[in-house]
């Protein structure tokens, strides 16, 4: 305990006092300075992006790997890992060199909204994927054959049979995923070109804050972070708590 | 036909997110040849950045064992007030941001801090030093370890041990004995796990190093730097390093995995 609070806790709270140091107004200043606040309506606007885009192909990624079968699927199911396990630098630069200047296919997405969306695209990938995937492999296939037998189109089947037992797992991937990409830093760094008002996100301002001195405005930026983070975490909580029940 | 469609749909996603760039890595760092790839690997800013990457991830992995291993025995051994709360904290350093993270160490450990300010009077740095980054290391990675062997640990139950207690073992040498065999190929998945992330942790390392070439400079702070100084050789060649390090950890997250269902 005393470990998690040296490491963890005293440090955590020193970011909150510290945020809170000039008082209320000045922690308001802070947030809502022109170049603070762009960066946060950013980093909410793009987060959700990826969560909702992350929602749908994660959860069709996770189909694909556990009901059709084609060679090289080992090899699918390995790469779904790689985000993780890819330093997020690399992550940045990996893409900017596929769709930075000199792109080999043309396609120039440094320095745009665009690229940092691709970014966090690229470091959230496997959340939706690896917690829909286990539910999915349970689901008991007897269900859709009768609802199919019933004369439930596939779309139909889909909605009211495999929707709501997979539902809790894909919210909470997703969760995860917006929890991510809010407080991602590195894979963003390089491809945004950190542009003020344009492509900064907010961790990549929170950087910038520190190395120009301003840390009472660095720290009340990151307290936004930080309570936008607990509230997806809440979420999920309740979202688990939701899931085991119907389980 | 809607399989077929789905899977297309599903692997062009894929290879135009997480293939092609990754491929695009490794065409640019051999495009010309073997040699400079090597040169610029082992270069001496490449090879110290190399070291001191290794000098923060071991301790930080030791460190994260031996408190994932406690803290994972008492949350599922151990029913206490805010056993609760215990274990929502050990996963809040994923929900925080790495910048975040180093912010909150440099206000805590920094030099015009207090806990800093101590160790300063005694000629120990932390902020901008590897102490530090050890510190910034074991924040990012603290779940891993715990997350891995909590539930195993709850699966193979309290019988055993009681059994060597039963016997006379005194509690050392029960979990010695018995809980570390029983637990070990969860453990080795966690260090794993947390040993990829301290190689490649990138966010906090920048804030609290301070990025000092041939000092606190990491293999990931070194491709940063590198590529801003346009030496995309150094930046790719480093790069596929640290990948080829990502790719071997997967291989070895894919052989401990398996083991650890039929234990």
């Amino acid at each position: 305990m005393i470990y998690l609070s040296l490491i963890v806790l005293i440090p955590l709270a020193a970011v909150v006092w510290r945020s809170g140091q000039d008082g209320w107004s000045g922690f308001w200043g802070s947030v809502t300075a022109p170049e603070a606040s762009s960066a946060l309506k950013l980093t909410l606007v793009v987060s959700v992006m990826v969560a909702l885009i992350n929602l749908v192909m994660g959860t069709l990624i996770a189909w694909v790997l556990v009901r059709d079968s084609f060679p090289g699927k080992r090899v699918v199911e390995m790469l779904i890992d790689l985000p993780f396990a890819l330093p997020t630098i690399v992550a940045g630069l990996v893409l900017l060199s596929l769709y930075g200047p000199n792109s080999p296919l043309h396609v120039d997405l440094a320095y745009s909204r665009a690229g940092v969306l691709v970014a966090l695209l690229f470091v959230t990938l496997p959340f939706v994927v690896r917690t829909v995937q286990p539910v999915l492999l349970e689901l008991d296939p007897q269900m859709e054959e009768a609802a199919a037998s019933l004369g439930a189109g596939s779309f139909t089947t889909f909605r009211a049979i495999i929707l709501p037992s997979l539902l809790p797992a894909m919210l909470s991937g997703t969760a995860l995923a917006f929890a991510r990409s809010i407080s991602e830093f590195g894979a963003t760094v390089l491809i945004s070109g950190n542009l003020p008002f344009q492509t900064q996100v907010a961790a990549v301002n929170i950087a910038g804050q520190i190395e120009s001195d301003n840390t009472t405005g660095a720290a009340a930026v990151s307290t936004v972070l930080l309570m936008v983070a607990l509230v997806a975490l809440m979420l999920l909580s309740l979202l688990q708590r939701w899931g085991a029940r119907r389980g | 036909m809607a399989k077929v469609s789905l899977r297309v749909v599903a692997l062009t996603y894929l290879l135009f997110l997480l293939v092609l760039p990754v491929a695009v890595i490794c065409w640019r760092t051999f495009a010309n040849g073997f040699g400079p790839f090597w040169d610029a690997l082992t270069a001496p800013s490449a090879v110290h950045a190399f070291q001191v990457t290794l000098q923060v991830a071991i301790p930080a992995v030791i460190a994260n064992t031996i408190f994932g291993v406690g803290v994972a025995i008492l949350l599922v051994r151990h029913r206490f007030v805010g056993r609760k709360v215990l274990s929502a904290l050990i996963d809040l350093p994923l929900a925080v941001s790495p910048v975040v993270v180093g912010l909150a160490l440099i206000l805590v450990y920094g030099r015009f801090a207090p806990i800093g300010g101590w160790f300063a009077d005694r000629g120990i740095d932390i902020i901008f030093a590897i102490p530090g980054m050890i510190l910034a290391t074991i924040f990012v990675s603290l779940p891993l370890v715990v997350r891995a062997i909590a539930p195993v640990l709850e699966e193979i139950g309290i019988e055993q041990e009681q059994a060597a207690w039963t016997l006379g073992a005194t509690s050392w040498q029960a979990f010695r004995r018995v809980t570390i065999p029983a637990i070990r190929w969860a453990l080795a998945y966690g260090m794993v796990l947390a040993l990829a992330r301290c190689l490649g942790e990138y966010g906090a390392v920048a804030v609290v190093s301070g990025n000092l070439v041939d000092q606190t400079q990491t293999l990931t702070l070194f491709v940063q730097e590198r590529f801003g100084n346009f030496d995309a050789q150094s930046a790719y060649a480093a790069s596929f390093a640290l990948a080829v390090i990502a790719v071997a950890t997967l291989l070895l997250i894919q052989l401990l995995r398996p083991k650890e269902g039929t234990r």
